[in-house]
């Protein structure tokens, strides 16, 4: 499983994996906002929690089509599925490479796009405990979509479409933390309910996964 | 001993709906049009909302099945993935757009009403955000069955996703009601005493919520009824090609 992951990492990483993709995405989404909306510091800082969140969403979302494809297409996720090691791990696995490649990147290059877009001072360590705690949650659910489209000549739209509704709790979770810390208010619940959603996510979804990609291999 | 399970078998299944599928149509046609035009044409107007109040008749109906079709289909697709009936997975097939239909007519009736009464087509408010969540649950159930030509394949992706689906719809409301409160009243009908509305108006409602009811029984029978006959009409080209 070791070996499963430090092969994907170094997928990722090496040229043609796409590593700084999802990063520069979410540069130039903050980089467009405030040339949408307007420059003024009062607008920015009050929808930059929102604005993030989003952000880190959507760049999330489009690095999901690699997570299985190039294997699918190779056909080295035959092979995992049928190893030893069971294809809920693999999942497990795939979406944790997901997480350390393309999700943790964006927690730590938040704070910089926060001062970007006037995100008041208290919130930045909400916005990345936020981020810390959700985008597990984003890397799992998408790992599933994912696992459902593997097949599809098509998939990366329909992708998007099945991924997105999936993410609404985290979202709304997730920026509620952010802009209940920019105006220092109590964050418990919504933090507690955002962890709530990781946690199940990460608990049960490798399941469904892996069912999943074990109907698409067949 | 007679069985629900019976009607699993694709052949039981059309010989039944032959004949009870024109008498739900005649039902259907009939019941909603007594509850639509009792509810348009000889009911009160509301001493605050005037003849607005009106399209309650259309609203609660639809909304009602919109939520009743995914459910419907959630069932199916456990049928499906459980106990492997063909008819099941086609069943949750066909209902997939009568509900998508009847979640577009929730939300813009809603929109129609709500703009005299609440000065706006459209408000962030929970039920409202969450009809939208469903609307895009509904889509995104229908592209998948679209995208995958293998029968089978597609019936358990898309039973899959239906079963997940759920939780998250389940999730998203609630998210939904803790991120901003809302315009929307609370349920129209309730089983609790002190009713809040008078009989005048429930007695249609409660008409054409059973019509309601039965277009979409007939459609989901119609649509599975096609769906089976596609099936064949594959298996008996596939069938000409290999003799």
């Amino acid at each position: 499983m070791i070996a499963l992951l430090t092969r994907d990492l170094r997928l990722a990483l090496r040229a043609g994996g796409g590593f700084g993709l999802g990063l520069a995405f979410f540069l130039i989404m903050a980089v467009l906002v405030p040339l949408g909306v307007g420059p003024q510091p009062s607008t920015l800082s009050l929808i930059a929690p929102g604005i993030l969140w989003v952000g880190a969403l959507l760049a999330c979302l489009l690095s999901l089509d690699r997570i299985f494809a190039l294997d699918f297409e190779d056909g080295s996720l035959d092979l995992l599925a049928t190893a030893p090691v069971p294809l809920e791990a693999v999942v497990t696995i795939k979406a944790l490479a997901h997480w350390l490649t393309t999700s943790l990147p964006l927690v730590l290059i938040s704070p910089v796009l926060g001062l970007l877009l006037f995100l008041p001072a208290e919130a930045y360590l909400w916005l990345i405990l936020s981020l810390l705690l959700g985008t597990p949650a984003l890397s799992v659910i998408g790992t599933f979509g994912a696992a459902l489209t593997v097949g599809l000549k098509r998939g990366g739209l329909l992708l998007s479409l099945l991924v997105l509704p999936l993410y609404i709790p985290t979202l709304i979770f997730g920026a509620e933390v952010v802009s209940r810390g920019a105006m220092g208010l109590s964050i418990g619940t919504p933090l507690a309910l955002l962890a709530g959603i990781t946690a199940g996510s990460v608990a049960i979804l490798p399941f469904a996964s892996a069912l999943v990609l074990r109907i698409n291999l067949r | 001993m007679a069985s629900v399970w019976e009607y699993a078998n694709p052949l039981k299944f059309m010989r039944t709906t032959d004949w009870l599928l024109p008498a739900v149509v005649v039902a259907a046609v009939v019941v909603t049009a007594i509850g639509l035009i009792w509810g348009f044409f000889f009911t009160p107007d509301d001493f605050r909302q005037g003849s607005t109040v009106k399209i309650i008749f259309l609203h609660v109906p639809a909304a009602m099945m919109a939520i009743n079709a995914w459910v419907m289909m959630l069932v199916a697709s456990l049928i499906w993935l459980i106990r492997r009936h063909h008819v099941s997975a086609l069943a949750a097939k066909a209902a997939a757009p009568v509900g998508l239909v009847m979640t577009l007519i929730g939300l813009i009736t809603g929109a129609v009403w709500g703009q005299p009464m609440w000065g706006t087509w459209w408000a962030w408010d929970p039920r409202l955000t969450s009809f939208l969540i469903l609307f895009l649950f509904y889509l995104g159930y229908i592209a998948l069955w679209s995208s995958i030509e293998d029968p089978d394949t597609g019936a358990d992706l898309t039973a899959v996703l239906c079963l997940v689906g759920s939780v998250f719809a389940v999730l998203s409301r609630y998210a939904a009601i803790f991120w901003n409160q809302g315009l929307h009243q609370g349920a129209s009908l309730s089983v609790a005493p002190g009713t809040r509305m008078d009989w005048a108006y429930k007695a249609p409602l409660y008409v054409s919520m059973t019509g309601f009811g039965l277009i979409f029984l007939a459609l989901v029978l119609a649509g599975t009824r096609t769906e089976i006959r596609a099936r064949r009409m594959k298996a008996l080209v596939a069938r000409e090609r290999m003799a």
